[in-house]
């Protein structure tokens, strides 16, 4: 049984714009101890699949009926705010994206850590200091000592970052989520900080959740990939199969799109296009308004998940119309660049 | 943080001084003499005169000045023309009861007005939030004077016949038995005197603190530290009163500076309304007696309470925000 799983996760927001099916069925599971990647751009629904996951998400949002989260085979959608509030920080605890807003500005940091501690682990107030200076230091802050008095401002947003994970990493959670972890910060800090994750992982044996729009963080530290669009899951697999042979359209477009130093030539590959809107998902295949191979099938029936086997799957026609790719692509290039223009 | 309102102390000097300044002339440069209250068909002009010398006003404007400021930073405030007694002995006196309905006012107003703001914000949009607005309107939209008078009929002058089973002293600061009573009961004495003057006062800028209160924290619960906070496990009333209500207050401690002076202008209508024995009071006759000595005395104890009253804020501010530091 995986960790956590999550099956036909649906995250509705009920606006008087209608209603925005932020994630719209959304299936994946975390083993224990491994890296699980959740890449897509912007709007895709990640974010609000991770909030779902830690019960967090403010109304208008609401997790719908028939959706099912569970953590060590215990079912997240049905306990009460207060059972939730026992795992929240405890076992699944998560790092958001801004480390610059992210702490509290008025409260020291050890302060800010220690809190989950004497929470969760009724620790006293010193005993708690001494274990936030001890994570402090797991998470490579120098001078933990003196830092554990120190405000947010005081702090560059590397050592801010570090301290959200020493305050996610408090109570040793089994899954930790980590929502953009990097995004806010230089590429020497990402790299760090990319690296720290790892070596914890490592060393304490927990499951992590990395949502992510930078494929180059996915290829470099995640076991497996999930990606997403539109609300769904359009394609899953290992991080080899993703990188090696990509099945959806989607996924070899945000490849392509990837800048690489060896290739300086012409501008970058685009996905032509914008996510639409949550309210208003396309018909048939989400992605079909965007994709260069769609055809009538795509526009008025959704994919399934199709599986390819080796725990790879894709939510694309073209698995079993393999005819069209190649018809496509002898009449044009895709996922190219723009040098042609 | 000590050299910094060591500093600002001395700062306060030259402001006092202007404030001092612009005080004795207005007060003096304003229409009206103070003779006039001795002025009738009987009294010769030789004795007018006599008066004016014996107040010191048949000397020019700025040997006045002059001799007024220097007395009075020694400590010498004049004396009354209208009272006949040293300026100084009448602030004494009523300084202290003016002190006491503005203080036991000012805490109210925070108390209840953040209290007010923070279950408004919690509530957003639900009944218990629109009916707080709309009374916190209806409150702050009064005249202070109006709604004393129509609190004194209500609790106290018509109580009885409306119904109410007690009736609260209209006015004064004691009972006219207040000698005989025991200690508790010359204490709640005092309470119950205390209650329609403050509340007259309070009402109104409590509506304000609530308002604003509801504001800041409906913008800080959206923060991003709050959701981490949030993220940690932490039950809904530590996060709002913590996190939220913490940063929330940062903002609304601008306020006490701002409503020093209105909390001392608002006094000076419920003082004379609730005959209330204090310098409001006191303020006001003299004004209509063009008792200059009294009036220039009075209105820079006010201002020197609002001048300090800034001060604090700004020192408040420094303690509970940490990015702020002024050294």
């Amino acid at each position: 049984m995986a960790l956590l799983e999550v099956r036909d996760l649906r995250t509705y927001f009920h606006t008087e714009g209608g209603v925005a099916k932020a994630v719209d069925g959304v299936s994946f599971h975390v083993e224990r101890g491994e890296v699980l990647g959740i890449v897509g751009e912007s709007g895709c629904g990640k974010s609000v699949t991770s909030l779902s996951v830690m019960g967090l998400v403010s109304e208008p949002g609401r997790i719908e009926e028939g959706s099912s989260i569970t953590y060590d085979g215990r079912e997240l959608t049905t306990l009460s705010e207060k059972e939730m509030r026992g795992i929240r920080g405890n076992d699944i605890a998560m790092i958001f994206q801004e480390p610059m807003t992210s702490l509290n500005p008025v409260f020291p940091v050890g302060d800010q850590i220690s809190e989950a501690l004497r929470l969760h682990r009724g620790l006293k107030k010193k005993e708690a200091r001494g274990r936030a200076i001890e994570l402090l230091q797991l998470v490579g802050i120098p001078v933990p000592e003196r830092r554990v008095d120190e405000y947010p401002h005081q702090l560059s947003g590397g050592m801010r970052q570090r301290v959200m994970i020493a305050m996610a990493l408090a109570n040793e959670p089994d899954v930790l989520i980590a929502d953009e972890p990097t995004t806010a910060l230089d590429v020497t800090i990402q790299a760090q900080i990319l690296e720290l994750l790892d070596e914890l992982r490592e060393r304490l044996g927990m499951a992590i959740v990395l949502i992510t729009h930078d494929l180059g963080v996915v290829a470099e530290v995640c076991d497996r990939v999930v990606v997403m669009y539109a609300g769904q899951v359009v394609e899953e697999g290992p991080v080899g199969d993703i990188f090696g042979r990509p099945s959806h359209p989607y996924t070899q477009g945000l490849l392509a799109a990837v800048p690489r130093p060896d290739r300086r030539e012409g501008t970058l590959a685009v996905i032509p296009g914008t996510v639409p809107p949550p309210t208003n998902w396309p018909t048939g295949c989400r992605f079909h308004d965007r994709c260069p191979y769609a055809w009538d099938l795509t526009r008025e029936k959704m994919p399934p998940l199709f599986d390819l086997g080796g725990d790879h799957r894709s939510r694309c026609w073209l698995v079993e119309h393999p005819e069209r790719r190649e018809e496509v692509e002898r009449t044009r290039p895709v996922f190219t660049g723009g040098a042609a223009q | 943080m000590a050299a910094y309102v060591a500093r600002r102390l001395l700062g306060a000097i030259p402001l006092v001084l202007g404030i001092a300044t612009i005080i004795f002339f207005v007060v003096n440069l304003a229409p009206g003499d103070p003779t006039a209250l001795y002025f009738n068909q009987n009294v010769p002009p030789e004795v007018l005169e006599q008066i004016r010398r014996n107040f010191g006003l048949d000397q020019p404007l700025l040997v006045r000045y002059w001799k007024w400021l220097t007395s009075f930073f020694t400590g010498d405030f004049g004396y009354s023309f209208a009272h006949s007694r040293p300026v100084a002995d009448i602030i004494l006196e009523t300084l202290g009861p003016t002190l006491i309905l503005a203080g036991c006012t000012l805490v109210l107003i925070f108390a209840a007005g953040i209290a007010t703001g923070v279950i408004q914000a919690v509530r957003q949009h639900r009944p218990a939030d629109r009916i707080l607005s709309i009374t916190s309107l209806f409150f702050y939209s009064m005249p202070s004077f109006w709604l004393g008078l129509m609190l004194m009929l209500l609790l106290s002058l018509k109580a009885h016949e409306w119904g109410l089973p007690f009736a609260l002293p209209p006015t004064g600061m004691t009972s006219v038995d207040y000698e005989f009573l025991s200690f508790g009961g010359k204490l709640a004495d005092r309470a119950t005197h205390l209650v329609l003057p403050v509340l007259t006062l309070s009402l109104v800028m409590a509506a304000g603190i609530a308002r604003y209160t509801r504001g800041q924290m409906l913008e800080v619960i959206h923060q991003d530290y709050i959701r981490t906070a949030r993220a940690k496990g932490l039950p809904g009333r530590t996060v709002v009163l913590k996190h939220a209500l913490r940063n929330s207050l940062l903002p609304v401690i601008t306020l006490l500076g701002l409503y020093m002076p209105l909390l001392f202008s608002g006094s000076v209508f419920v003082e004379v309304i609730f005959s209330w024995p204090g310098m409001g009071r006191v303020i006001v006759d003299a004004i209509f007696q063009r008792d200059y000595p009294l009036v220039m005395a009075t209105s820079f104890i006010f201002a020197l309470v609002v001048v300090l009253g800034s001060l604090v804020a700004d020192i408040l501010y420094a303690v509970a925000d940490p990015r702020i530091r002024y050294d």
